[in-house]
């Protein structure tokens, strides 16, 4: 009678055991999750289409999908296709991240870039940058050029405002030290302001480079042949769903390879965090 | 014994002795907040100088004027003497949150401070060793920061501290973030350092314990803005001075007498009054 509803109902004087409170709030890390909710909705979407239940013009069958992209592999046009685009993602991203770095820096290091630049990147946020290609390609030209000035611009940005977010946030009691022992200007920039800034530059970094990735479709909108998102361009006009999705799949692949990269990044550079 | 022999090291070619500082009648202001009056005061090489006062007196901002990290809105901070030949950084402070490069190892973070000075390789690896010997961190030079206790951590910022051969080290509240215990072993730790190389310091504390510890002359200020109230000198040498000790205990006792009233003002301030 006393132990019904434990620790909430009490009779007479009883000692009631201590609510415990404490929990949550510290992510663990299960993989497997992850995977089994992909798992699960492939599978659901495989049962819909194959029962009728989802028609073939909504979504293309998983395992035609995979066909696909099997059949892209063995007639060599995925690496056809992913070379150009990699290449592109690669150099638009490299130069777009790392003038971002540098400004970023410059931003949180000195007032009139400050005052100066802040005002501008704000205003070239907003702006969507698939809007800017007819004008890029006039400016760059309709080869790669336009390409990489596209990512490049896009993965600008969000990487400025990282940057001097992180360096705004670099313990200033490690610059007075620093200061203290006479560090010259350049040493402590290099020894304790970059390297301090460096968690808030890589998680800024994980989002540029998922923009990167965007902008690598909008790209190939114009005068590409080859590469991932002419292919899934292509494969959209023609509404020829297994080569869209198959295009789509890539594209989060490359995603999570991006995102994994980071993660390895953060795991050797930033070891010192508590 | 063991402070006469240190006071002969001090005079026969003791190199970290030479450089007095002398206070000329500072003042400062934060804004419209006075935080220091017209402060006159004279460090003399190979003593420990010990600054107390109820808490926001302005002691670690003199101490801070001292280090050249902020200027004194009157008056002037003087070096009387030349630091040694061999002083990489005659005035080198050892701070409360003792500010450590996390991502740098125990080594990696006395070697900081060597490598603006062009000391590599051998030579800085000899100072590195030096230093962490002295501290008893022989075994840690390859530990990270986030691995170490807060008494080992300070212990590593003083032989930062230690590696550029200060002529002045200016302490500020070193031992206040550590508990009690730590704080027993580690003000140990400090006589022992002074009592093998005699150094000047400046430590500023608002423990009295401490200040009546490790000080052969003890500051007391009063609060905001801060003035001089008190200069208290203790002789018994500081390798001979115990916890419970008489001439300590009075010294702590006149020390609280002097500080009770303006203790309790200063608690009773508000912070932007």
């Amino acid at each position: 009678m006393a132990d019904t509803g434990a620790g909430k109902k009490r009779d007479g004087d009883g000692p009631i055991e201590v609510r415990f409170r404490g929990g949550g709030f510290a992510p663990r890390s299960l993989r497997w999750v992850g995977v089994a909710v992909f798992v699960v909705l492939i599978a659901m979407v495989q049962w819909g289409t194959e029962s009728g239940w989802i028609s073939a013009l909504t979504l293309p069958k998983p395992t035609d999908v995979l066909a696909t992209f099997r059949e892209l592999w063995e007639s060599g046009l995925l690496f056809k296709h992913l070379q150009p685009s990699l290449t592109r993602l690669v150099i638009g991203a490299a130069l777009g991240a790392s003038t971002g770095i540098a400004i970023g820096v410059l931003i949180g290091l000195f007032s009139y870039a400050r005052a100066g630049l802040v005002p501008l990147v704000a205003a070239i946020f907003p702006i969507p940058k698939i809007a800017l290609l007819p004008l890029f390609v006039i400016w760059f030209g309709i080869d790669e050029g336009s390409k990489y000035a596209l990512i490049a611009f896009g993965t600008f940005t969000p990487t400025v405002v990282a940057t001097y977010g992180a360096v705004d946030n670099v313990d200033r009691s490690l610059i007075r030290m620093g200061q203290s022992f006479g560090l010259s200007w350049s040493s402590i920039v290099r020894k304790i302001v970059l390297p301090g800034a460096m968690p808030g530059i890589l998680s800024g970094l994980r989002i540029s480079l998922a923009i990167a990735i965007i902008l690598l479709v909008a790209a190939e909108m114009l005068g590409a042949e080859y590469g991932i998102g002419a292919y899934i361009l292509e494969a959209g006009s023609l509404y020829d769903l297994e080569r869209l999705f198959a295009g789509v799949v890539i594209l989060s692949l490359l995603g999570v390879l991006v995102s994994a990269l980071i993660g390895f990044l953060e795991k050797r550079l930033l070891g010192w965090r508590i | 014994m063991a402070a006469v022999s240190s006071h002969a090291g001090m005079l026969s070619g003791s190199y970290r002795v030479g450089m007095d500082i002398k206070l000329d009648g500072i003042s400062h202001h934060y804004g419209h907040t006075e935080v220091l009056r017209n402060i006159s005061l004279d460090i003399p090489a190979g003593q420990i100088v010990c600054l107390v006062g109820p808490s926001g007196c302005g002691k670690s901002t003199l101490l801070r004027l001292i280090g050249g990290l902020e200027r004194p809105g009157n008056g002037r901070v003087l070096q009387v003497g030349a630091p040694p030949a061999d002083s990489l950084n005659p005035l080198t402070f050892v701070f409360q949150d003792f500010a450590l490069l996390p991502w740098r190892s125990v080594k990696g973070n006395v070697s900081l401070v060597l490598e603006d000075h062009g000391i590599r390789g051998k030579r800085s690896k000899a100072i590195i060793d030096d230093v962490l010997n002295r501290t008893k961190l022989a075994d840690f030079a390859d530990a990270l920061p986030k691995q170490l206790s807060g008494g080992m951590k300070q212990r590593v910022a003083i032989a930062r501290a230690l590696a550029v051969n200060p002529a002045v080290m200016l302490m500020d509240e070193p031992l206040s973030a550590l508990d009690a215990q730590t704080r027993e072993l580690l003000m140990d730790d400090l006589v022992a350092l002074w009592t093998r190389q005699p150094f000047t310091a400046v430590y500023v504390t608002h423990n009295l314990a401490e200040a009546v510890r490790l000080g052969h002359t003890i500051v007391v200020l009063s609060r905001r803005p801060g003035r001089i109230r008190e200069i208290i000198s203790i002789d018994t040498p500081i390798s001979e001075r115990r916890a419970g000790d008489p001439v300590c205990q009075r010294k702590h006792d006149l020390l609280w007498e002097l500080m009770r009233e303006e203790a309790r003002a200063a608690d009773e301030e508000l912070i932007d009054g």
